[in-house]
């Protein structure tokens, strides 16, 4: 069980860290969701040792790790642009860890051929790292991160650097892995639906707090203000209530006759159509249709809203 | 954001590499400069205004010509080497990579083989003066332009200047209006770098000067050595000293204006192969004027060791082997003894220039010994060599006829070398590698062996390479302290100079061609370990 408690950490008088506090159950991956700039990774910093907080502790399995140099702390970190060790070939990567664990040779090729083959890059390990796409450097960070089997696996923005099609595969890999060793992680990232996909609970964090924690389902239902709501894709928000716009149903208005409001754009998200329809009686409202005959810019709608989608967020922080 | 960042270095190791060159450079930099301050401004007993030496017409004809000459040189040299600096920065052309190499193969020559190479070269009559001294001076400095300007030209974008064409400006107006402005923090640094070379000249001045032609440098020597006016060497080494400072000062200020903020492309996107028949016009006639003005003064260089009378022998080199005159040693041991003290030189030079790299490079970098590490570069070798002299010449500092004192000066010299190949490396080494190591295991000690020494390791060998080759070379500290009986290969050709005849002579030119054949293999030796290319050295 690794547990933050009341971390704080100051540059140059500025926050980065405010009070933040964070439990993570062994096998849980949590991860940090949050827009650039609101200390995910100084947490993990902290986390690793690498930044010491001006207050409040890390503890480690009932340990804490203030007195812990980084090196004996038995947390892996995979870097946001993995930080690979360009000297050293991918085996030399992979097997880096094992060597200053002072494993025995046949012990570091058998673990670090089983790494590879893991991360799908068996056959690489003579391969120069320069050699590798963006994608593979990734999967050799993993691995090499994963290798001396840290209790703890903290992962910064990993999937940051690469493009769309490449993050959702390795998106699915990753989770894959992660199930299979049942890793116990702290995941950042800026992308919800890398945080929905990947964490058991999320954390999310602004301006160096952490705001709000809690399932993917419990999240969407009840963002705890109108920021979080927004950061999470909610766009109908406005008067200290939000509406998810799976919520709100549309139906054409009959012929000749004028509806709630008149569909101003229309834009297509994987498998929904975000429909954005402007109202008679004033505002927008944001609808998610998944059927393919959905209305069209310019048509007549009436708007109907299922109350179970509606949520106000001085419920949810009283509760 | 380092305030609290958690070290991962060993607080043994920062101890040393802090201790170490400044216990070194305390002893055999400071010292020395402190001895000739002391020198300059006491005599008898109290202390004595230096305004004779500072009035003295001769003091002001001294630093007027070195002033001028200065300048005249580094002109000359930006005319010269410009071509080829535009050409290497924005062609590919086979053979690119070697012409980078060859062309430092001036540079890093020693002066009295430069300085020999014009004797040889320039006709009877116009051989000594101050136009063979532009020339040698050029020749010399030609490489400094080239790969300073022609490395920052390579990574200027060339879109800047296609954008500036797409908005109508001419080839002329591009030039002049994107490339030149983009172009001047290089051509500032490399133009400063020439001058104070030029400035700093010894070996070239001393021996194609003649009567009338010092530089504040040649006449230290003259005052120390031949007149042995110990006060007013002492006196004219400190207004070297300040002559350096004010031109560092201004420099660094001017590049500080200068610098443009902009993105620096890589070699591979801004390099293409000269397509018209013009382009590959431009680019031989360069490389190809180039060869001519670098090669021919070594070509006959080589041509006048062999020369006997009318033919051609190699009597002056089975010369090499006898004893003569001219030392108190045949030339062969000079040639031993010049690689025993340059391996020597480049030992210490690399453990004090390597530690030193790692004081100034880390995070919270001493930016104090950085500038002092840079200092013996400006208070140039005579004085340094001098400085020695009357420093270390009494019980327990008394040194001067020790051997080892000669490589420790030699090592001085060539130390801020070192550090400058060794420092950008280690600053380069993304911190986020050290920390990855650590989080993997690895314990200070080991961060360092793992990480830091295997990148830097190949830098080292540069710079060690480098050491050797400028300590081989080193003349003007040298020409203090080598022993009679133990002369080095630049001391030995000096000797041979000074003598008449045409035996003397030939085997000085025999001894400048041994010289000039082991600097270029061992700069051949750096250049194969050296890799891809950082900074111009």
């Amino acid at each position: 069980m690794l547990r933050v408690e009341d971390v704080t950490v100051a540059f140059a008088g500025k926050p980065a860290l405010d009070g933040v506090s964070l439990e993570v159950a062994d096998g849980e991956v949590v991860t940090i969701l949050g827009p650039s700039g609101s200390g995910k990774t100084t947490l993990l910093r902290v986390i690793a040792g690498l930044q010491r907080p001006s207050s409040g502790r890390v503890v480690l399995d009932g340990v804490d790790l203030a007195p812990v140099p980084p090196h004996r702390r038995g947390i892996g970190l995979v870097f946001q642009d993995h930080a690979l060790f360009h000297h050293r070939d991918v085996w030399g990567n992979v097997a880096f860890g094992l060597r200053m664990q002072g494993a025995a040779a046949p012990e570091i090729e058998q673990r670090v051929e089983r790494l590879l083959a893991l991360v799908g890059l068996a056959g690489y390990e003579r391969r120069s790292v320069a050699t590798l796409s963006g994608g593979e450097q990734q999967r050799v960070a993993l691995a090499r991160a994963l290798a001396p089997e840290p209790r703890v696996l903290l992962l910064d923005e990993p999937l940051g650097s690469l493009d769309r099609r490449l993050r959702d595969r390795l998106l699915d890999e990753l989770e894959g892995i992660f199930d299979a060793l049942s890793v116990t992680a702290v995941y950042v990232t800026h992308d919800q639906a890398e945080a929905f996909a990947l964490g058991d609970r999320v954390a999310v964090m602004r301006d160096g707090r952490i705001v709000q924690t809690g399932t993917a389902d419990e999240l969407w239902a009840a963002p705890v203000d109108e920021d979080v709501a927004r950061f999470l894709g909610l766009a109908n928000v406005d008067d200290g209530r939000v509406v998810r716009p799976e919520a709100v149903l549309l139906r054409r208005a009959a012929e000749d006759r004028a509806g709630d409001g008149v569909v101003e754009s229309t834009s297509r998200h994987g498998p929904t159509v975000h429909v954005v329809v402007r109202l008679h009686g004033g505002g927008r409202i944001v609808s998610a249709v998944t059927s393919l005959d959905h209305p069209r810019p310019g048509d007549e709608v009436d708007v109907e809203i299922d109350p179970a989608g509606m949520s106000t967020f001085a419920d949810n922080a009283s509760s | 954001m380092d305030a609290d960042r958690a070290p991962l270095s060993g607080r043994g190791f920062r101890a040393v590499s802090y201790g170490v060159p400044l216990a070194f450079l305390g002893l055999f930099f400071v010292y020395p400069l402190a001895a000739i301050l002391e020198r300059g401004l006491r005599s008898g007993g109290g202390l004595a205004s230096p305004v004779d030496v500072l009035t003295d017409p001769l003091t002001r004809e001294v630093v007027w010509f070195t002033v001028w000459q200065a300048v005249a040189s580094t002109a000359l040299t930006l005319a010269v080497a410009l071509p080829a600096a535009y050409v290497l920065g924005r062609y590919a052309f086979p053979g690119r990579g070697l012409v980078r190499a060859l062309v430092v193969v001036p540079f890093v020559l020693p002066t009295v083989v430069v300085a020999l190479a014009f004797l040889a070269i320039l006709p009877d009559g116009i051989e000594r003066g101050w136009a063979s001294i532009l020339v040698a001076h050029a020749f010399f400095n030609v490489a400094v332009v080239v790969r300073v300007v022609g490395t920052f030209w390579a990574g200027l974008d060339p879109r800047v200047s296609e954008a500036a064409a797409t908005l109508g400006a001419g080839p002329w107006r591009r030039l002049r209006e994107v490339t030149l402005p983009l172009l001047a923090p290089s051509l500032a640094a490399a133009a400063a770098v020439v001058f104070l070379f030029s400035f700093t000249s010894f070996g070239i001045v001393l021996i194609l000067g003649g009567p009338g032609y010092a530089t504040i440098e040649a006449e230290i020597y003259n005052q120390a050595v031949r007149i042995f006016d110990l006060r007013a060497a002492a006196v004219l080494s400190l207004v070297q000293l300040a002559c350096v400072a004010v031109t560092v000062w201004v420099t660094l200020r001017v590049e500080a204006r200068l610098s443009v903020a902009g993105h620096l492309r890589s070699e591979a996107e801004v390099l293409r192969r000269p397509g018209t028949a013009r382009e590959r016009a431009v680019v031989v006639a360069s490389l190809g004027g180039l060869a001519l003005f670098l090669g021919l003064p070594l070509a006959v260089l080589v041509e006048r060791s062999l020369a006997v009378g009318d033919g051609y022998s190699l009597e002056a080199y089975r010369a090499l082997g006898r004893p003569t005159s001219a030392l108190l040693a045949t030339p062969w041991e000079a040639v031993l003894n010049s690689v025993i003290y340059a391996a020597a030189a480049a030992a210490i030079a690399v453990v004090v220039g390597g530690l030193a790299a790692f004081a100034v490079a880390a995070p919270r970098g001493s930016r104090l010994l950085d500038g002092l590490l840079m200092l013996p570069l400006g208070a140039s070798a005579v004085m340094l060599g001098f400085g020695f002299v009357i420093a270390f010449d009494e019980p327990p500092l008394d040194f001067r006829a020790s051997r080892w004192i000669v490589p420790v000066v030699q090592a001085l010299v060539a130390l801020p070398f070192v550090v400058r190949i060794v420092a950008p490396t280690l600053r380069a080494i993304d911190e986020r590698q050290r920390e990855a190591a650590a989080l993997l295991g690895a314990s200070p000690g080991r961060v360092l062996r793992e990480i830091d020494l295997p990148i830097v390791g190949r830098a080292l060998a540069v710079g060690a390479g480098f050491a050797f080759a400028i300590s081989l070379g080193e003349f003007g500290a040298t020409v203090f302290l080598a022993r009679p009986d133990n002369p080095t290969l630049p001391v030995a050709i000096f000797r041979f100079l000074g003598r008449p005849g045409e035996l003397n002579a030939g085997q000085a030119y025999a001894l400048a061609v041994v010289l000039m054949a082991v600097t270029a293999l061992s700069v051949f030796l750096v250049e194969r370990v050296r890799g891809p290319r950082r900074g111009w050295i």
